[in-house]
């Protein structure tokens, strides 16, 4: 954000602590101190409002960065992102655009009970109108958030409050300022050729922790990092199962209509059902509000043993 | 105040007449020259009755007398019959089955959008709700890009993507379908206007109906917090769809609902007083931050094409108010007695109106229905993704 800022005098952030208070999880720290409270909004707790007013500067040629403290709280203001931002470019025939990025933490933290662990990818991922992206490393989250603010269409970026505090290496060329991550791409984070495992955000990380467990039993499974939600990267996911001929997806939301069931369908109507030796499996978050109690909360989002036993009976074994 | 009693009686459905017994404009004292303006045309004077205007902690009340030119009035007079017309033919088009789905109309309310617009610069910017055919066409939208826009034709405004809730002219944000959401998008093109440094304002308006929307509340608070540009512009048309004011407002002094945000009042069926409101209204946003409008008005036809408007309200009401309050014979009797045209004059401006309208119809008709091509365009900029790989609804077989 602080790159893209600098870069583009049009770029704003405004949210709720974003300014003062160096943002909820301190994403923002030191962003007031740099650019001034105009361009660093600190706004009182009204979703709705404050998601309008930046969808009302965007349609007037700002590019504002709309922070939600959690994107459980964007349920507030979802109309403001759905029939505010996602349509006016197609409901005005192309005359007004609408360049701006919804973001923050999405889907379950730890501990946090049910109306505070909610993913909102297959919400957001079914709106035509919308970009949907949701980086699991330091690498898309840099990438992709650049793409996102660059981007001239709404795009929603879904970030985990959990990868907040991990720490991962990246390379020379991700920390130049000119690093970004194409949105709509997948990533093929490890190559294998037995099985196909395609997650996002978090669950990237148990996929593969899962290869690594799968490949100590002689399984090379093939790990895809979607990155984006919406557009879906469907292409990739074919050419890895024409390889792999078996396919796991794993997300940490809601099984029903979610990102797993749209890929499963996606895939039965492309010429990947062809190649595919079994059926498509989905491993997801369970499919109840999310229990307080940390031994319900661990039984309600999917886990390493969960996708190693997946893929084991994908494959028979 | 007699505003208030017209307010309060809408709301009781008790002594109907009362609401039409606020000044008429038609009453008000005739017009003198009062000399030239700086660039020597003769200007007129013209007075406001004193329940014109009302104020909520606003100093600046708007004068109690507004100087006029010929070519000013005139304008005024020929911008509210375009509307009126646009309006006429709309009903038409709608009950000949070219125009589809929902069609609000504005018939009786014109003065509003007139005399805006007459207050502003085409830097400043107006968003609304549905009742937007009128906003557009005095932001500089075509006769051919409104009408059009409503037949679903290939020249309208969004060639014929967006139908008559989503029209969009210059700096005209819409034409918005969802009640109230647009009003926190006007209080965001303000901030845009602020951020810019431009000395620019937004006119965000909606019915009495959205008045009562949470959002609207949450952006009078930010808009008065960061000072924006805004005048919260809430058009009381006395009902919203069926529901009369005072059966959803538990205060229907609308100008006083932003509290700590200053308030007008302003009789909306007269279009002098509107300008000479909007215009306070715009200098005091632009130097000082938001104020909440409210402009008193009555649309003559239902609440949209399927509502005959006479369920909740009596036909009497109705007849009343065009007859007595309405904006355009109102201005017509001002000019008249004031010697400013003459009759033949307003005549030649009716028939103007009337033929670009004429002509916009047969424009309209004339232009095609979107090409089956243009379905999968614009949903995101060009260039940022393949229209071609946008799924329709035959399925995409192997």
């Amino acid at each position: 954000m602080d790159e893209e800022m600098a870069r583009d005098e049009t770029v704003f952030l405004l949210g709720e602590e974003v300014a003062q208070y160096n943002g909820a999880y301190k994403v923002s720290k030191g962003l007031l101190e740099k650019y001034g409270d105009k361009r660093v909004i600190d706004t009182p707790i009204t979703e709705m409002g404050f998601a309008g007013i930046a969808v009302g500067a965007a349609l007037a040629g700002l590019k504002p960065i709309c922070e939600f403290m959690t994107f459980n709280f964007s349920m507030q203001a979802i109309d403001q992102v759905v029939n505010s931002a996602a349509k006016t470019r197609y409901m005005s025939g192309g005359t007004i655009e609408c360049p701006i990025v919804f973001r923050g933490p999405n889907g379950a933290a730890a501990g946090v009970a049910a109306q505070h662990s909610q993913c909102f990818a297959a919400w957001y991922g079914s709106v035509p109108g919308l970009k949907v992206v949701s980086p699991y490393s330091a690498e898309d989250a840099k990438g992709l958030m650049k793409a996102a603010i660059r981007d001239p269409n709404p795009v929603v970026v879904l970030e985990n409050e959990l990868m907040y505090g991990i720490s991962f290496e990246v390379s020379d060329e991700v920390l130049s300022k000119d690093f970004v991550v194409e949105i709509g791409k997948a990533k093929i984070e490890l190559e294998g050729s037995d099985v196909t495992i395609v997650a996002h955000s978090r669950p990237v990380g148990f996929a593969l922790e899962a290869a690594a467990e799968l490949a100590k039993e002689g399984i090379k499974a093939e790990v895809i990092n979607l990155r984006s939600i919406r557009p879906l990267d469907v292409a990739t996911i074919i050419e890895s199962i024409k390889k792999t001929n078996h396919l796991v997806t794993v997300e940490g939301g809601w099984p029903q209509f979610g990102v797993g069931s749209e890929i499963a369908a996606q895939i039965m109507e492309s010429e990947a059902f062809d190649h595919l030796d079994s059926p498509v499996i989905r491993v997801t978050g369970a499919d109840i509000p999310m229990p307080y109690a940390k031994n319900l909360e661990e039984l309600s989002l999917p886990s390493v043993n969960n996708i190693v036993n997946a893929v084991k009976k994908s494959l028979n074994k | 105040m007699l505003f208030n009693r017209l307010v309060s009686s809408a709301a009781t459905s008790s002594s109907r007449r009362s609401l039409f017994s606020f000044s008429s404009s038609t009453k008000t004292p005739a017009a003198a020259a009062i000399g030239t303006n700086a660039a020597g045309e003769k200007t007129y004077s013209f007075a406001f009755a004193p329940e014109d205007f009302d104020t909520h902690n606003f100093n600046a009340l708007p004068s109690t007398s507004t100087p006029a030119t010929k070519a000013e009035l005139l304008d005024l007079y020929l911008q509210m019959q375009r509307i009126r017309r646009l309006e006429t033919a709309s009903d038409q088009l709608y009950k000949s089955k070219l125009i589809r789905g929902f069609c609000h109309l504005s018939t009786g309310q014109e003065a509003i959008a007139a005399g805006m617009e007459a207050s502003i610069t085409k830097k400043d910017s107006i968003i609304t709700a549905y009742r937007c055919h009128g906003f557009a066409l005095g932001r500089g939208a075509s006769a051919t890009g409104v009408i059009a826009e409503l037949m679903g034709r290939t020249a309208g405004t969004s060639k014929g993507k967006g139908g008559s809730m989503h029209i969009f002219g210059p700096e005209f944000y819409g034409g918005n379908g969802i009640v109230g959401a647009q009003v926190p998008l006007g209080a965001g093109v303000a901030l845009a206007h602020k951020y810019r440094g431009i000395p620019a304002m937004c006119f965000s308006l909606y019915g009495d109906g959205a008045a009562n929307q949470g959002q609207v509340f949450e952006a009078y608070n930010m808009a008065k917090l960061w000072n924006l540009p805004v005048v919260f512009g809430c058009e009381n048309n006395l009902y919203g769809m069926g529901t009369a004011a005072g059966r959803a407002a538990a205060s229907t002094k609308y100008f006083t609902r932003g509290d700590y945000i200053p308030g007008i009042r302003v009789n909306g069926m007269d279009v002098l007083a509107v300008k000479e409101a909007c215009r306070v209204a715009r200098e005091y946003s632009i130097a000082n931050g938001p104020l909440v409008m409210e402009f008193v008005t009555y649309r003559y036809g239902g609440h949209s094409m399927s509502d005959p408007g006479t369920t909740y309200r009596s036909r009497e009401e109705i007849q009343n108010m065009r007859s007595t309050r309405d904006c355009i014979n109102g201005l017509k009797n001002r000019i008249l007695e004031a010697g400013v045209a003459t009759e033949e004059e307003l005549k030649a401006l009716d028939k103007a109106a009337r033929v670009e309208m004429d002509q916009a119809v047969e424009e309209s008709k004339a232009s095609p229905e979107p090409a089956l091509e243009v379905l999968n365009e614009d949903i995101y900029a060009p260039g940022s993704y393949n229209p071609a790989e946008v799924r329709g609804c035959e399925p995409k077989y192997l």
